[in-house]
């Protein structure tokens, strides 16, 4: 974030996720226009349509169908080389409803070749479940974060983020439920399941750093790298490169590769040995030791509106993810097998993303 | 936070020092739209939702902090 008011812009699109037995798809909106001199104010609008039949909702509930949709509203304060930034977010849906102010600021240092920014935001959730007209639990969220830009030459820039966030109140899924094993009189056993416990608190911080370098010809090559930990007891890294390539008629063309790897929680268990096992128990796939992988490709064509006079220019875009997930401790419950030996569970998932962006 | 605190005095001290090594006249290249960190704000929001909703990790995604100061 430069000490420069953003971009007028307007931006329309349209998102799909599909995979693991799981489809999400719907719009999102922003709009954002400079308001007077120093304000500039935006304005968002979200929607996921999720269809659900993953792995954890076929082996402990019935199938789903659901929505989420989210709006938000953002100012922005230029003030000589400070840029100061309020925000509010809320989103609902049927279980889940999430209010959340943000305050930043961001400051211009050394002839502009460095910016450093501070943010702080705060979160309120209300979890209820929608089997149970009375129960209603809350979640309160802060985050603080911490970000520097550096130019380092006139082909290389550097971006570096470190974020520390903590919630507080029912951290875990309503709905799931941690796997034990029963052993009958003869031998022989069974599985059975029992609502998850997870604490009441969790702090973790991430350390974020990214590069992007001018290539001698017109195209860009970037990387990025970031570790994650926290209080449960889970360490995540992930890695990704991409390349940008113009072309002289138009278009550019992004492709790009991510990969994602992390170690369990510390109360994380595929098959707890007996019920109440211990103070904490969970049995969610992404508290698990897994890794993913990431290949993606955007095309974008830029265009200008020589028509209209109140339009700068436009792109058309279309993006492909294929995201793959191995899990390493969770296996597919749902697959007929002696209990704590059925196959590990992965799955493929695929995004698409459909958007054009105007500037004015 | 020792970390952090290392990165930050770094900053205040090279102020106390060092003339900008790259002038705004050399910020052609830096300044050209394929040297945004979040040329497409609308989608990296949506593909770190993604993320998000399958990793444990959170925080300190691509496109934060950005900003090349160009202007």
């Amino acid at each position: 974030m430069a000490a420069i008011l953003p971009e007028d812009r307007f931006d329309a699109l349209y998102h799909y996720y599909g995979g693991g037995g799981v489809d999400i798809s719907g719009p999102s909106l922003l709009f954002r226009k400079q308001v007077a001199a120093p304000l500039s104010m935006s304005a968002h609008y979200y929607v996921d349509t999720i269809s659900s039949a993953s792995i954890d909702v076929v082996t402990q509930a019935s199938p789903y169908n659901e929505e989420r949709t989210e709006y938000g509203l953002n100012v922005d304060y230029l003030n000589g080389k400070n840029l100061l930034s309020m925000g509010y977010t809320t989103s609902s849906e049927n279980d889940y409803v999430a209010n959340t102010v943000s305050v930043g600021i961001s400051q211009d240092f050394f002839g502009d070749l460095t910016n450093v920014s501070l943010g702080f935001a705060r979160g309120s959730d209300t979890v209820s479940r929608s089997t149970d007209n009375v129960f209603e639990r809350a979640v309160e969220r802060r985050n603080y974060r911490f970000g520097l830009s550096q130019i380092l030459t006139k082909n290389m820039t550097v971006t570096f983020a470190f974020d520390l966030t903590s919630d507080e109140g029912f951290l875990n899924n309503p709905y799931r439920s941690y796997r034990y094993s029963t052993v009958a009189g003869d031998g022989s056993v069974s599985e059975s399941w029992s609502p998850e416990v997870y604490p009441g608190t969790r702090t973790s911080n991430a350390l974020g750093l990214r590069g992007l370098y001018y290539l001698p010809y017109r195209a860009a090559i970037g990387a990025e790298v970031r570790q994650f930990s926290d209080t449960w007891g889970i360490k995540a890294q992930n890695w990704q490169v991409f390349y940008r390539h113009p072309t002289d008629n138009g278009w550019l063309f992004e492709v790009r590769y991510r990969q994602y790897s992390q170690n369990r929680a510390d109360f994380y268990s595929d098959l707890f040995d007996v019920q109440n096992a211990q103070n904490y128990m969970a049995r969610d796939k992404e508290l698990s030791t897994y890794e993913s992988q990431t290949f993606g490709v955007t095309a974008s064509y830029g265009f200008n509106f020589s028509g209209i006079q109140w339009i700068d220019r436009g792109s058309i875009n279309l993006s492909w993810d294929h995201l793959r997930f191995d899990y390493a401790d969770f296996r597919n419950a749902d697959v007929s097998s002696d209990v704590g030996n059925e196959p590990l569970y992965g799955f493929s998932a695929n995004v698409i993303q459909v958007y054009i962006s105007v500037w004015y | 936070m020792r970390f952090i605190s290392f990165i930050i005095l770094l900053v205040l001290l090279q102020g106390c020092s060092i003339e900008p090594w790259v002038m705004p006249y050399e910020r052609a290249r830096l300044a050209d739209p394929i040297m945004n960190m979040d040329p497409n704000p609308v989608s990296s929001s949506y593909l770190n939702h993604v993320y998000q909703a399958r990793e444990s990790a959170r925080g300190a995604e691509s496109g934060q902090g950005g900003g090349c100061g160009c202007n």
